[in-house]
């Protein structure tokens, strides 16, 4: 494996009596994909907001390349090139899609306390936007507030927006949830590209995107890490078999 | 608040009536000029705030400690000027830009230590210690015999121009106008700023923009900080308009009122909430006349007739007078369009 970007110390996080994620260590290497897969409430988003530093971990620690990043709050993650998309698409409604991906790109490009001069006019912001808006297939629908865009074209947006930092670790909470087939094909296309130069965690249900996609599978189950390694590892593996896959899932 | 060339042609029309009649104003009798001047500086309060209400999404229910604040300024200057004393060495400026300054200098500072506190929370919180820290303020005023507590301080002069003699009304509400127009281009350079986008944006969707590399509390503690200066400026030229500063300034329903305004107006608009401040202004001054005119004696209980007035406006208007004005074509006067926000 490669050089680890992003590692996970035996992170604990408990809602009252619940421990949503129990223990879990975890290394993404950049290049990679990592998948995370798991039934519903084993605790994968819990972890992906304890990666992005959304939630505080109640026991662990996370290492971004090497340095203790623990008590460093979302934003400050986000400016060290952590990005992550959500479980339902996150973008603003009341921006354009155009705006979403600007104001994306400003968060990395100098100072935005600059109060007078019209930002709209960034000649660079705007140009940066505009290809990235064409990378996910959204070039058409700049000008239309993001707030009024279908869902499957939100989700290609916030893809936009999370690029926009050319982030090293990219956090992808179920990316295709909800997306049409063509969508689908799209998306998972665009992932299988970004893996150069950067690290993914991505969640998925989808079991053929998953291992169309990863390089690694981690497994979570009540929390915990039942199993991780490759797909051909993860497939043949008893306890998984038993706790989640199901038969037809490795046939 | 959309770019002025892309006004819908009603709030186009309201706009070059609002500041037409303000520009206009110093021809027509001294009551009417009064009302113009009056209108000029909630104006600005309103929109001031709208800077942080609208814009920011901060509901402070504190921001009446910001005008009281600019309007103790000259207060103050007031009675050291008329004493011939001085305040701690100094001698407090009888100028208004220099009161102007100051009064900036201290409404933001008092914004950024008590937002620095507030910004930790949110929602009903938020408003409720925006309320406390303002009331806090009412009362130190009130129980500073050294200026009249209570009582206020009744001005004897207005504060010096410094090109201009303000005595004369129409000179003063010319300058006020002026200062409401050199506001407004600020205030419009900063929605579509840099900052002012982060600003919209975290209204809209905090995790999102924080998720982004946003601090959003600093933002916002800056954009409080720059409304409370704007807010004391409006402050400023209350007490010289009024020739009078009192902690009822400073209280509780003045901060209620300036919500009105822009939520009557129209959040986030900038402009909506200068016209919703003018709309206020008028009912205040016509509302008791009126009523005297349909039942004598009625007009003293017009706040009877006010509040339920204002709230069939808020269930009309919906997002606010502003935004109304260019319905059936979407998006032209809102800042959002009418969909889910996420």
């Amino acid at each position: 494996m490669a050089e680890p970007v992003l590692v996970a110390e035996g992170l604990v996080r408990r809602f009252g009596a619940i421990a949503a994620v129990d223990g879990v260590s975890l290394a993404l290497a950049t290049g990679e994909i990592h998948a995370l897969i798991g039934p519903n409430g084993a605790g994968k988003t819990t972890l992906v907001n304890l990666l992005s530093g959304e939630l505080a971990p109640q026991a662990g620690r996370i290492l971004f390349l090497g340095r203790d990043i623990t008590p460093l709050p979302v934003h400050a993650r986000a400016r060290l090139g952590l990005a992550r998309s959500y479980q339902i698409a996150s973008v603003v409604g009341g921006l354009t899609a155009l705006e979403n991906v600007a104001l994306a790109l400003q968060a990395h490009a100098g100072s935005s306390f600059r109060f007078f001069a019209d930002c709209s006019g960034e000649a660079e912001l705007e140009a940066g936007a505009k290809e990235l808006l064409a990378r996910v297939g959204l070039a058409a629908r700049a000008e239309v507030p993001a707030g009024l865009l279908a869902h499957g074209e939100k989700r290609a947006l916030e893809l936009a927006m999370v690029l926009a930092g050319s982030p090293k670790v990219l956090l992808l909470d179920e990316p295709l949830a909800g997306a049409g087939t063509e969508e689908s094909r799209r998306i998972v296309e665009l992932v299988a590209g970004l893996r150069e130069g950067r690290a993914i965690l991505l969640i998925e249900h989808d079991m053929d995107a998953v291992f169309r996609l990863a390089d690694r599978v981690t497994v979570l189950v009540y929390g915990r890490v039942i199993a991780s390694g490759t797909p051909a590892e993860v497939r043949r593996d008893a306890g998984v078999r038993a706790a989640y896959l199901g038969e037809e899932a490795m046939a | 608040m959309p770019r002025l060339r892309e006004l819908a042609p009603l709030q186009t029309l309201a706009l070059a009536l609002f500041f037409g009649f303000l520009v206009a104003a110093p021809l027509a009798e001294e009551w009417l000029l009064k009302l113009a001047t009056r209108m000029a500086i909630f104006a600005m309060a309103a929109a001031a705030l709208d800077l942080a209400l609208g814009v920011g999404g901060m509901v402070s229910f504190g921001h009446a400690a910001f005008l009281g604040l600019g309007a103790y300024v000259v207060g103050i200057a007031f009675v050291h000027g008329f004493e011939g004393s001085t305040l701690a060495g100094f001698e407090p400026p009888a100028d208004i830009w220099r009161q102007m300054l100051i009064a900036m200098l201290a409404a933001s500072a008092f914004a950024l230590v008590t937002g620095w506190v507030s910004l930790r929370t949110r929602g009903v919180a938020f408003i409720m210690i925006t309320l406390a820290f303002a009331q806090m303020l009412y009362w130190f005023f009130v129980s500073l015999r050294r200026y009249q507590g209570e009582d206020g301080i009744a001005l004897w002069n207005r504060s010096q121009g410094l090109f201009v003699d303000l005595e004369p009304q129409p000179n003063f509400h010319l300058f006020a106008v002026l200062c409401l127009l050199l506001f407004t281009l600020l205030a419009l350079r900063l929605y579509h700023s840099r900052f002012g986008r982060v600003l919209r944006a975290a209204r809209d969707n905090e995790r999102r923009v924080s998720a982004l590399g946003f601090p959003i509390v600093r933002f916002r503690l800056v954009a409080y900080g720059i409304s409370a200066a704007a807010t004391a400026v409006a402050g400023v030229l209350l007490a010289n308009a009024t020739w009078f500063v009192g902690p009822s300034y400073l209280s509780w329903p003045v901060s209620g009122q300036l919500i009105v305004m822009v939520v009557l107006g129209g959040m986030g608009t900038i402009f909506g909430p200068m016209l919703g401040a003018a709309l206020f202004v008028l009912l205040e001054q016509f509302l008791p006349d009126l009523l005297d005119l349909l039942e004598p004696g009625a007009g003293e209980h017009w706040k009877l007739v006010l509040g339920p007035l204002l709230v069939l406006l808020a269930l009309r208007l919906r997002r606010g007078l502003f935004p109304a004005l260019a319905r059936g074509r979407p998006g032209a006067g809102a800042v959002l369009p009418e969909v889910d926000r996420g």
